[in-house]
């Protein structure tokens, strides 16, 4: 079975993703779980390059790995809870039905892509996914949704403000 | 060429790993980057089959998911700020105030 470069790259950035995946979930500590969220996030961005999304590969990185986890990153910081916030007397049980449904629905998922399995991809130009062509959809197709993606960032900030104030 | 389903099977996999994080997880900072984890997967789903059909719509999907992850993200760490504050709790099985009250001996045990 020989491996082309597509699928080569795919691995590079697949397996990694799927660890730091399970670093997450798997570490004691918030922060090592935020750090490995990070590099998440950069191989997903990886993932995104593969699929020719570059404007949503570019985003992913600005977006996720640098607002979204600073955020994250702050908060932890700014609680400073140290060895509070480490997971201590984990409930077994709960972990075991966990795992065992998460199972489950990857099962039904898998199995439901194997619908799809045989569909080939289409041939695409050279300008799919940039800036260019998911700018002229976005700002002629989804013109609504994306006036109210403003409305709802708009009432994202002052909701953050008005919860995070000490007195209201 | 990297066939669909193997896309669609690694974000099954992500979306599996951020139910694990979701459902087992005590911290609510951690249950919330369980909850990226999840929105990543979707979005990965959404971009394999946009790829798939040569249909440059689902990377405005993906766009609009990217901001409502972003919104939530900030409402959801001013919440656990406010939660912080006000009972010095980040688990999120310690803040259970809203939660029905389980009245094991009949209506009257309480009334006294």
């Amino acid at each position: 079975m020989t491996f082309g470069a597509e699928t080569v790259t795919f691995l590079v950035f697949a397996i990694p993703l799927v660890l730091t995946a399970a670093g997450v979930v798997v570490s004691r500590s918030p922060m090592y779980a935020a750090m490995n969220l990070v590099a998440a996030f950069f191989c997903m961005a990886g993932i995104y390059v593969l699929l020719s999304a570059h404007l949503i590969a570019a985003l992913q990185i600005l977006v996720y790995a640098g607002a979204v986890m600073v955020l994250f990153l702050f908060v932890i910081m700014l609680l400073s809870l140290g060895t509070a916030t480490l997971e201590r007397d984990p409930q077994r049980a709960m972990q075991l039905v966990g795992v065992l449904g998460a199972i489950g629905v990857v099962g039904l998922l898998a199995a439901a892509t194997r619908e799809v399995a045989g569909l080939p991809m289409a041939e695409v130009g050279a300008d799919f996914g940039t800036v260019k062509a998911v700018g002229r959809v976005l700002f002629t197709h989804y013109l609504l949704p994306f006036e109210a993606t403003s409305l709802l960032l708009l009432v994202a900030i002052v909701g953050a403000v008005v919860v995070a104030k000490e007195k209201i | 060429m990297v066939p669909l389903s193997w896309y669609l099977l690694l974000a099954a996999i992500l979306f599996g790993i951020g139910l694990v994080g979701v459902l087992t997880k005590r911290n609510a900072l951690v249950v919330m980057m369980s909850v990226e984890l999840m929105l990543n997967a979707a979005n990965l789903t959404f971009l394999a089959f946009s790829r798939q059909q040569g249909n440059v719509g689902g990377h405005a999907i993906a766009f609009f998911v990217i901001a409502v992850a972003a919104a939530e993200a900030a409402v959801g760490l001013a919440i656990v700020i406010a939660v912080h504050r006000s009972r010095g709790a980040v688990n999120v099985d310690e803040v259970s105030e809203l939660r029905e009250e389980i009245d094991v001996e009949g209506p009257t045990a309480r009334a006294g």
